[in-house]
């Protein structure tokens, strides 16, 4: 049993973790929501004046906003269709006895670790470069026109870029989940002939549930704040067609100096991403009883 | 009973994961291939594979160029001083958390998972602000504190994971014998918890490693690291492919090596313990 003593003593040691973490998030934070009811530009410093919900209103009405909207909504849901179809069919063939499983498992998981600019930079020219790309050469050996990615198809081009980065993370949590199902209930299935794809339907999907449920939030939360990918290949171009919220924000106030107009942008990013939040917090604090 | 796989099969799905696996690496082998050539064989239709001209001309030029290796360092610096902090305020918490819980800690440990989930986009830009103020813009000091705060939750959660499976049973019986609390952390929890926090290590450097939002929006060259660095190859300098390959290879190697480690317990701690 603990005594008082030790309670004391871990009261101490986890103060510095929640008084950091706290101020952490409840200065930048409350600050941001304080710049977003001002009027405040860091072209004309010392002009800051109280405009209330006028930002707000300016942001929301914006009709690059519903773009950028559009677009994260677009980029978020695409990435997450390719990751989890993707990675479950993938962690399925990881299970199979193949030979030399660790070596192909190494390659698969290989993207995760690639950071964003250079997955970014990589894909852009080295393969999907219009002339000298190794897809364009692809398409020709077939007889096909080359596509000119970044051109035609921007925002197209960001979501196989990305999904590329995060299919690794989908295939490996999958994988991981698909290796705790229970042998002998695979053996039996087998002893009674059911066809593979009713088992697949009726036992492995049900048992990858939760595992893919983890996937869709812990992706989710990373895809809508998609940056870097869009600052070195698009700059979120052309037009917006590749803006997404974050990017949005970043523009406004880094680019255009309204820090006013991106803070409201930034309190609409926080909403969003707490509406996915809650849902994660839950799971995992009802796992965290079990 | 052992299950019966036959030949076939076994050959079918080989061919099948290694023609998956060989798909998705391609980029980064191509990216390798690619810093051994010429800038003229980078560019040639049809791409050459195997058979051109290799040279390792390209790495001496990034350095020389580009200074690659004052932005690795900067790199090591931001990955190992924000990992350090992170253990440093860390290592307690998840141990008086673990070990001493009181009925409010649940609730902490959601909420420390719960600040992770601000996009960052939000906070931006005060921090931006107040880094300019204060003269954090484009400093080491700077860019460990933002690093550290955005990763400690993750810190936190998976040492408490690893923490928590140490029997406690351990400690009551050291308690038993007389140890005090500092003997107890140094002899008996220390020697068990150190795969654990290994492992957090290994995790928190590879995602301090990548991050590419603070990075980008915080420094311009004193302390950019190899994110940044890569970054400035987007143009007009990403014309130049061959030493685009060879920056950015050089850039991931380190990473995709304690990566390939680690994956057991990335999935441990980037799903906060809900996979295992």
């Amino acid at each position: 049993m603990a005594t008082r003593q030790t309670h004391i003593l871990g009261r101490i040691l986890v103060a510095p973790s929640i008084v950091l973490l706290f101020l952490w998030m409840i200065v930048p934070l409350g600050m941001t929501i304080w710049f977003s009811l001002l009027r405040y530009s860091l072209l004309d410093p010392g002009s800051e004046s109280f405009v209330g919900l006028l930002n707000y209103q300016y942001f929301l009405t914006d009709p690059a906003f519903f773009t950028a909207l559009a677009n994260t909504l677009v980029l978020v849901g695409a990435v997450l269709a390719i990751t989890v179809v993707g990675g479950v069919l993938i962690a399925l063939l990881m299970d199979q006895p193949i030979f030399g499983r660790g070596i192909v498992r190494l390659m698969v998981i290989a993207p995760f670790f690639v950071m964003p600019t250079v997955s970014a930079l990589v894909w852009k020219n080295l393969l999907m470069h219009p002339v000298s790309g190794l897809f364009a050469w692809v398409s020709k050996l077939f007889g096909l026109t080359p596509v000119d990615w970044f051109t035609d198809y921007p925002l197209l081009a960001i979501i196989l870029i990305v999904s590329w980065q995060w299919l690794p993370f989908a295939t490996l949590i999958l994988l991981t989940a698909l290796q705790s199902f229970d042998e002998e209930q695979k053996e039996a299935a087998q002893m009674d002939g059911t066809p593979p794809l009713a088992f697949f339907f009726l036992m492995i999907l049900p048992h990858l549930a939760r595992a893919i449920t983890v996937v869709i939030l812990i992706e989710t939360i990373f895809l809508l704040s998609v940056f870097a990918e869009i600052l070195v290949t698009t700059g979120g171009g052309p037009g917006l067609a590749t803006t997404n919220i974050a990017f949005l924000v970043y523009a406004q106030a880094l680019l255009q100096y309204d820090i006013g107009g991106a803070s409201a942008g930034g309190i609409v990013a926080v909403v969003l991403a707490n509406i996915v939040a809650i849902f994660l917090v839950r799971l995992v604090g009802k796992n965290l009883d079990a | 009973m052992a299950r019966r796989i036959t030949t076939t099969r076994r050959i079918t799905v080989t061919a099948a994961g290694w023609l998956v696996g060989f798909l998705i690496f391609f980029p980064i082998l191509w990216m390798v291939l690619t810093s051994f050539k010429t800038e003229l064989d980078a560019f040639s239709t049809p791409p050459q594979f195997l058979f051109f001209h290799w040279t390792t001309e390209n790495y001496a030029i990034v350095q020389t160029r580009s200074d690659y290796v004052h932005h690795a360092m900067n790199s090591i610096i931001l990955a190992l001083g924000s990992t350090l902090v992170c253990l440093v305020v860390g290592i307690p918490a998840a141990w008086s958390m673990a070990f001493a819980p009181t009925e409010r800690t649940r609730q902490t440990l959601l909420w420390m998972l719960s600040t992770k989930m601000m996009p960052a986009v939000g906070v931006l830009i005060p921090i931006y602000l107040l880094f300019r103020d204060t003269g954090l813009l484009d400093t080491h000091v700077g860019l460990i504190f933002i690093e550290f705060m955005a990763n400690l939750p993750i810190v936190i959660w998976m040492l408490y994971t690893y923490f928590k499976e140490i029997p406690k049973d351990i400690l009551e019986a050291a308690r038993m014998d007389g140890a005090t609390i500092g003997k107890e952390l140094v002899f008996v929890l220390a020697p068990m918890a150190v795969p654990g926090i290994a492992s957090t290590v290994l995790l928190n450097i590879i995602l301090a490693w990548n991050e590419a939002f603070w990075t980008l929006n915080l420094t311009t060259v004193s302390a950019a690291p190899l994110t940044a660095f890569i970054a400035s190859y987007s143009s007009p300098e990403g014309l130049f492919w061959a030493k685009l390959s060879a920056a950015s290879t050089l850039a991931i190697a380190p990473i995709l090596v304690l990566g390939w480690f680690s994956q057991k317990q990335l999935v441990r701690g980037l799903t906060f313990g809900a996979v295992k």
